[in-house]
């Protein structure tokens, strides 16, 4: 057994892997892609036509433009920027400084409390979904983007702790003691030493707690119902239940869904690996 | 600091409605716990989650072998883990479900056109295959995950301890049994109870892909919940079967606190 044959094995090897995983990862939602721009007489024939004959990007068009019924679409698209964008602020807002008396502060019941944060962000919206579609009912807020905003940062804010949190803990205490000899307040020393050192913990939240607001899809379909409130999740399970017969117009609803999602994915890959590890591996 | 207080305590605040104020004595539960219907669920609710995370374990840890060598087109690759991942998931289910359509979907055309079958399957119609394509759009959702959490233990692992069994005479297999596999195991775990917790979730995919049939095939116990509280509007019921969900998940994120505790001291 030489060491150049071993050699040989291994490239064989990682290249085959390499062309296998690369193909299953894109397939699909290239399929998807392929599906929302052709013809449905390519989509239906048999054998399959894979590539199209002609491309058209007409079903676009008439989601993003037209003043048809699919232009339902583009209002629930700005419900979805709309609940997600604010869930965002709302979480970082509160989820940093909470984090940070948690990380920084001793009090009595802290470990118990960060325990039940973490406990509630685990609990499947399936087991806390009668509660709150009884609260919001008795208050009027049934199909408001209100009710979404506030039930995702209810659940999202504790996931925002405690991941804030093991950022935090990660920078040393000497560095706020030498702000607070320099004559900086708590507060100050907060936003000019341990939030620029965050940076990365910061953007990484951000993003996630947009992802899980622009993704979430059971309590959304639960709490709305109208196009006003409507989120983009609730108008793709609908597509796919009335559109049946139209492949294509729910392949395209899949793909604007998913645009924003991969986006943020791949521009800001780095700061989600970081989060996605710290949070889920470090704890 | 106040607004921590303050959001700590509606915190616990909405938990405890959730499991308080549903409390309508003990019927409810006797009788679930009783009825074929909530075993049942329970038994495919395990199924998917044996099946799936055995398949994402297995497939994850060999994407996160490939992962860690040195070649070319690495970074790219990791870079497309991240495409499953961030697809909604409601997307993924009905990108899924249109890919094993049986009319027209890509698989039949696929395994037609390769010759693995002559005539086009109905997947989604069958109990059993049903069940499996809904484990697949899962699975291919959710492995490249795993495989970054995978790949972040290995790469913990001392490089020393490879090169030291090399000079003993130790084959890559042996070194894979032998240092690997025990090193990841704190990493398993923590992937292990992650993704348990999250078959309770499994409900989107259920949905919109098969709506819990063929004849209750799917029927995992999130989407059995929801059917009783806002189908049969059995608020009473489906808010028991809600505090058995709690109260299971409730143990797992024990053990899950338990499990980190033991890997920040290893």
């Amino acid at each position: 057994m030489g060491v150049k044959k071993r050699k040989l094995m291994r490239s064989i090897v990682i290249a085959i892997g390499s062309i296998i995983l690369t193909t299953v990862l894109i397939a699909p939602p290239l399929w998807l892609v392929i599906s929302s721009v052709s013809d449905l007489k390519d989509l239906l024939a048999i054998p399959l036509r894979w590539i199209p004959q002609q491309i058209s990007f007409e079903r676009y068009a008439k989601i993003l433009f037209s003043q048809g019924p699919e232009s339902e679409f583009r209002i629930i698209m700005k419900n979805s920027l709309f609940v997600a964008s604010l869930v965002t602020i709302i979480c970082v807002a509160i989820g940093s400084f909470s984090a940070y008396a948690f990380s920084r502060l001793r009090f009595p019941g802290k470990e118990k409390i960060l325990f039940i944060l973490l406990f509630s962000y685990m609990l499947p919206p399936v087991a806390i979904i009668i509660p709150i579609y009884q609260i919001f009912s008795s208050a009027n807020l049934l199909d408001t983007r209100g009710a979404l905003v506030l039930v995702y940062s209810a659940i999202i804010v504790p996931f925002v702790i405690w991941i804030m949190r093991t950022y935090f803990d990660t920078i040393p205490h000497d560095l706020e003691d030498a702000a607070k000899i320099d004559g900086c307040s708590s507060l100050s020393t907060l936003f000019r030493v341990i939030l620029p050192l965050s940076v990365p913990g910061i953007v990484a939240t951000l993003l996630f707690a947009f992802l899980m607001s622009w993704e979430e899809f059971f309590i959304a379909l639960i709490l709305t119902s109208s196009p006003a409130a409507k989120t983009i999740p609730v108008a793709i399970a609908e597509f796919s239940g009335r559109h049946s017969i139209d492949f294509g117009m729910m392949a395209t609803g899949g793909v604007l869904a998913a645009i924003p999602p991969v986006l943020i994915a791949l521009l800001f890959q780095k700061y989600i690996v970081g989060g996605l590890l710290s949070g889920a591996v470090k704890g | 600091m106040v607004l921590s207080f303050y959001d700590s305590l509606y915190q616990i605040d909405l938990t405890r409605k959730s499991q308080g104020t549903p409390f309508v004595g003990f019927g409810n539960y006797a009788n679930i716990l009783k009825s074929s219907s909530f075993w049942q669920s329970v038994g495919r609710t395990a199924y998917f989650t044996v099946v799936s995370i055995v398949i994402e374990m297995v497939a994850g840890f060999f994407i996160a072998l490939l992962l860690n060598e040195k070649f070319w087109g690495r970074g790219i690759l990791r870079s497309l883990l991240l495409l499953p991942w961030a697809l909604p998931i409601t997307v993924d289910a009905i990108m899924w479900k249109w890919i094993f359509n049986a009319n027209y979907g890509a698989f039949n055309a696929f395994l037609q056109q390769i010759g693995l079958i002559d005539k086009y399957q109905a997947w989604m119609t069958k109990p059993w295959s049903a069940m499996h394509c809904v484990i697949a759009a899962d699975v291919w959702k959710v492995t490249p995950l795993v495989a970054l959490l995978l790949l972040a233990g290995l790469q913990t692992i001392p490089k020393q301890l490879y090169e030291a069994a090399l000079v003993d005479g130790s084959g890559w297999w042996r070194s894979l049994f032998q240092i690997t596999i025990p090193l990841l195991m704190p990493t398993f775990t923590v992937v292990l109870v992650l993704r348990t917790l999250d078959a309770f979730r499994v409900f989107d995919i259920v949905y919109i892909m098969t709506q819990g049939g063929p004849a209750n095939a799917t029927k995992v116990i999130s989407f059995l919940t929801y059917q009783e509280a806002f189908k049969f509007l059995n608020f009473g019921r489906g808010a028991s079967l809600a505090y058995i969900i709690t109260m299971i998940v409730a143990l797992l994120a024990y053990l899950y606190t338990r499990s980190m505790g033991k890997q920040i001291e290893y």
